[in-house]
């Protein structure tokens, strides 16, 4: 699992490490696999076997990822979720519950083969929990205990995914020593982190298409 | 329609339109591309945008010099922040959208039919129909009090969008109020489509030509108000 909404939040110097170990026959579950972020590397370097995604491609078909290719080519399975869904299934991985029903995605092809129940008279759809063997995070800040503090929008997906990793390894912007960072303010308690990575903080250039 | 130009409205009045429909105090969501263009016209009103990557209040975009890397909405653009704004996990951000919490999104659709059913985030062209760019719009529809659709009345080889029954794959069903197009303010009825309003210089008659379901003609058409 990787953290992030485009580059925002996004672990991009662990993604190199695993680039750099190269790793294969991956599961990669994030927002998106190279649109506005560094997973294609993976999929160049065919370490992807399957990703679980909220948003697969370019809007533009004239902008294709090495991703997208290989998804066409049927060399990566490709599973898309509802936003809502992709991370409350991160949710409940990481909270000991082992599905749940949501309205979400009822009569679209997201319902498929899924299991339906009404509840007060509305359809909703079984959709079961997510974890992960590792996952990345991005924080602004974290301490020796694994404690992280996000900035701004960039808490995005990584607090869930953090609770979802049986591995949690977090790059921090600004490691401080514990008792430092304010409990009250803390987001994701240490808890849900094995390792912390002290990185710069990366410099991320905007271009629209 | 024998080559001639049709007359209608440009994307900002499009917008403006929509903006009309909100109403102070709301808490409003706003989907990626020409909805995105609604804030324009909201400015100083008391509406609150939401952004689902995770916070409340969004302001204007971000100025060239101003950009915070850490501040992005949904369509990854720097924006801004107002007053009273609070940042949160997408988790959180969908526990609002789906808890009921968002009383209207603004939406752009690929097709919609005459049931309300919303068909916006697969285009058969791209020719890959079990996964894409779902985003936030299967939450937003199913979940927001009020979905309203902004967008072309037809597609560019002048095909009708609002059909009788969509084509294409569907984000959800039986979910939108109203549709705001170039052409006209049509409202989804529970027994089907009513023309409400249209643009000035067009005929009810040229506006069903362009449509692929029946509308019924309100007994109050008029001039699309801005």
């Amino acid at each position: 699992m990787f953290g992030g909404f485009w580059y925002t939040g996004f672990p991009i110097e662990l993604t190199q490490a695993l680039v750099n170990k190269g790793t294969r026959k991956l599961t990669v579950i994030a927002q998106s696999v190279g649109v506005g972020n560094d997973l294609d590397i993976l999929a160049e370097n065919g370490q992807i076997r399957k990703a679980i995604v909220n948003y697969a491609f370019f809007p533009s078909p004239d902008k294709v990822t090495e991703f997208e290719r290989q998804v066409r080519a049927h060399e990566i399975r490709c599973e898309t979720y509802p936003m809502g869904t992709f991370i409350e299934k991160m949710r409940a991985g990481g909270s000991g519950i082992a599905g749940f029903y949501t309205p979400t995605g009822v009569g679209t092809i997201v319902a498929q083969g899924k299991e339906h129940r009404s509840f007060n008279g509305r359809e909703h759809i079984l959709e079961e929990a997510l974890k992960a063997d590792f996952t990345f995070v991005h924080a602004y800040k974290g301490d020796r205990k694994g404690n992280l503090l996000y900035r701004k929008a960039a808490r995005n997906y990584n607090p869930e995914m953090a609770m979802a990793g049986k591995i949690t390894i977090a790059e921090v912007e600004n490691l401080v020593e514990t008792g430092e960072l304010d409990p009250d303010c803390i987001h994701t308690p240490g808890i849900y982190v094995q390792r912390v990575v002290k990185v710069e903080r990366p410099t991320i250039t905007f271009s629209f298409e | 329609m024998d080559g001639e130009e049709t007359a209608g409205l440009t994307n900002e009045l499009m917008a403006l339109r929509a903006a009309n429909e909100l109403e102070d105090g709301m808490y409003v969501n706003l989907g990626i591309g020409l909805p995105t263009m609604v804030s324009n016209w909201i400015e100083g009103r008391d509406i609150v945008l939401q952004a689902e990557i995770g916070f409340l209040e969004q302001g204007p975009f971000a100025e060239p010099d101003a950009v915070d890397q850490d501040l992005i909405s949904a369509g990854a653009e720097p924006v801004t922040v107002l007053p009273g704004a609070s940042f949160f996990s997408i988790s959180e951000s969908f526990a609002m959208i789906r808890g009921g919490y968002i009383d209207a999104a603004i939406l752009g659709a690929l097709q919609v039919s005459e049931k309300g059913d919303l068909a916006s985030w697969n285009n058969p062209a791209r020719k890959i129909s079990d996964c894409g760019n779902i985003g936030g719009s299967m939450d937003l529809a199913v979940g927001a009090k009020k979905v309203i659709v902004i967008m072309e009345h037809t597609t560019r080889n002048g095909e009708p969008k609002i059909l009788k029954e969509c084509t294409y794959s569907l984000t959800a069903k039986g979910v939108v109020d109203l549709i705001i197009t170039d052409l006209a303010v049509i409202e989804v009825a529970d027994d089907g489509l009513v023309l409400k309003e249209i643009a000035p210089g067009l005929t009810p008659h040229q506006v069903q030509a362009l449509t692929g379901a029946e509308l019924r003609i309100s007994e109050d058409l008029k001039e699309v108000e801005l």
